[in-house]
């Protein structure tokens, strides 16, 4: 006899699945997997809520592991903010894996939502919610370093939330290195030669991030974004925004129709942004112009 | 600068040069002076109230039809005076009504309601 892919799939599952007897959790299945382990959908039956529970995999448990996603948890138990997923319990379970309870958040993946966000300046008012969030982190010392669209939830009523700190670190474990963790194409130069790295390497994989949304509906950005892009993924971390507030500040003042600081302009560029920025204005003032001029000519 | 004293500050400065273009036509230039009072103190009233209107109704689209309104009725009143020249006073004061109201609008600021 042999057994269907469907039933291989059951089997798989209910071995992988935890053990959490005892606990005030139960499990109700599988909501997704990451590189050492797997976020199920629980019931907290104490609160009576629905969470999500962050569980290592079996064959992942090792020591450095479980004080991996414990340091998880506490990072994010330490980050209140309504951008970051709220943290309600962390453990081991009685098979021995660690676990991290969190708040079940509704919503799909940026890279999903993106292509179906109505505008370039909705895609842009989401990037400064991100800005804002990864700010926060930075603020109490905790970089993200694996910033990409798939690690951004939008929620149904339009919430922004920066999930999977797994590879957060503080400063003075950044600032150490020697380690290459993240993802290729958003992680910085720097991270991926295991170098130092701080708060610049959030801003690479922000200019990476940004310069996604802004492709996603196929039209070339702007001179001003492309050069905000540019600045934020500079190769040398030198050449980046000091920080992620002041790429925000540029990114605010490309959507207000403002200049921004990468990219200098000249007096006839200065003049052709203000002529666009107030074209109804000057439109106004040249039918006046034109009407006042008309009439004293042909009286 | 909040919606009222903008609508002011425009209404008044096109009302001045509103009055000023009359210095084109030789038969009104002998009254040039009160051309200008009078222009002026049409531009500021009617931007005091595109103003106000402005700030009471946050609507580009009602707030323009509100100042080209306004400013063609006053034009007409002053048209009406002359006895003439309606086209050549209304046209110009209906688009000066509608840069105010898209000024007041576009540029002004609404005060943030205080607290308690």
């Amino acid at each position: 006899m042999t057994l269907g892919d469907a039933a291989v799939s059951r089997l798989r599952a209910l071995f992988a699945a935890p053990d959490t007897a005892g606990t005030r959790y139960r499990v109700v299945g599988p909501l997704g997997a990451g590189g050492m382990a797997t976020v199920w959908e629980a019931d907290d039956t104490v609160l009576a809520r629905r969470v999500a529970l962050k569980i290592l995999d079996a064959a992942d448990a090792t020591p450095e592991r479980i004080e991996r996603l414990l340091a998880e948890a506490r990072v994010l138990a330490s980050l209140e903010h309504p951008g970051i997923v709220p943290v309600h319990d962390a453990g081991l379970l009685p098979d021995g894996r660690a676990f991290c309870a969190m708040k079940k958040v509704e919503g799909e993946s940026l890279s999903a939502a993106a292509a179906r966000l109505p505008s370039a300046a909705a895609r842009l008012r989401v990037f400064l919610r991100i800005c804002e969030t990864v700010a926060f982190a930075h603020a109490r010392g905790v970089l993200h370093r694996d910033l990409k669209p798939s690690n951004v939830m939008i929620g149904p009523f339009g919430e922004v939330l920066v999930v999977d700190w797994g590879l957060a670190a503080g400063a003075e474990e950044a600032k150490a290195g020697g380690t290459v963790a993240g993802t290729p194409g958003y992680m910085a130069p720097e991270q991926a030669r295991g170098e130092p790295v701080d708060a610049r390497a959030d801003v690479f994989s922000l200019g990476v991030l940004l310069k996604d949304l802004l492709s996603a509906d196929g039209v070339r950005p702007d001179r001003r974004l492309a050069a905000v892009v540019a600045k934020a993924t500079a190769p040398d971390h030198a050449a980046r925004y000091l920080d992620v507030t002041a790429l925000a500040a540029d990114v605010t003042r490309a959507l207000d129709g403002e200049a921004v600081s990468a990219l200098p302009e000249g007096p006839f560029a200065r003049g052709a942004r203000l002529l666009r920025r107030h074209r109804v204005a000057v439109l106004l003032v040249l039918a006046y112009l034109l009407v006042r001029g008309f009439i004293l000519l042909f009286r | 600068m909040n919606k009222i004293v903008l609508g002011i500050v425009v209404g008044g400065v096109l009302g001045v040069f509103d009055g000023l273009t009359a210095w084109f036509t030789p038969e009104v230039r002998p009254q040039i002076l009160q051309i200008i009072v009078g222009s002026t103190f049409k531009g500021l009233v009617a931007g005091l109230l595109i103003g106000y209107f402005a700030r009471k109704v946050d609507s580009m689209s009602a707030t323009l039809v509100f100042g080209v309104v306004l400013a063609s009725f006053f034009a007409y009143l002053v048209a009406a005076q002359m006895g003439k020249y309606y086209f050549e006073v209304m046209l110009p004061g209906a688009i000066v009504g509608l840069l105010t109201g898209y000024a007041t609008q576009r540029y002004g600021r609404t005060p943030a309601p205080s607290a308690g």
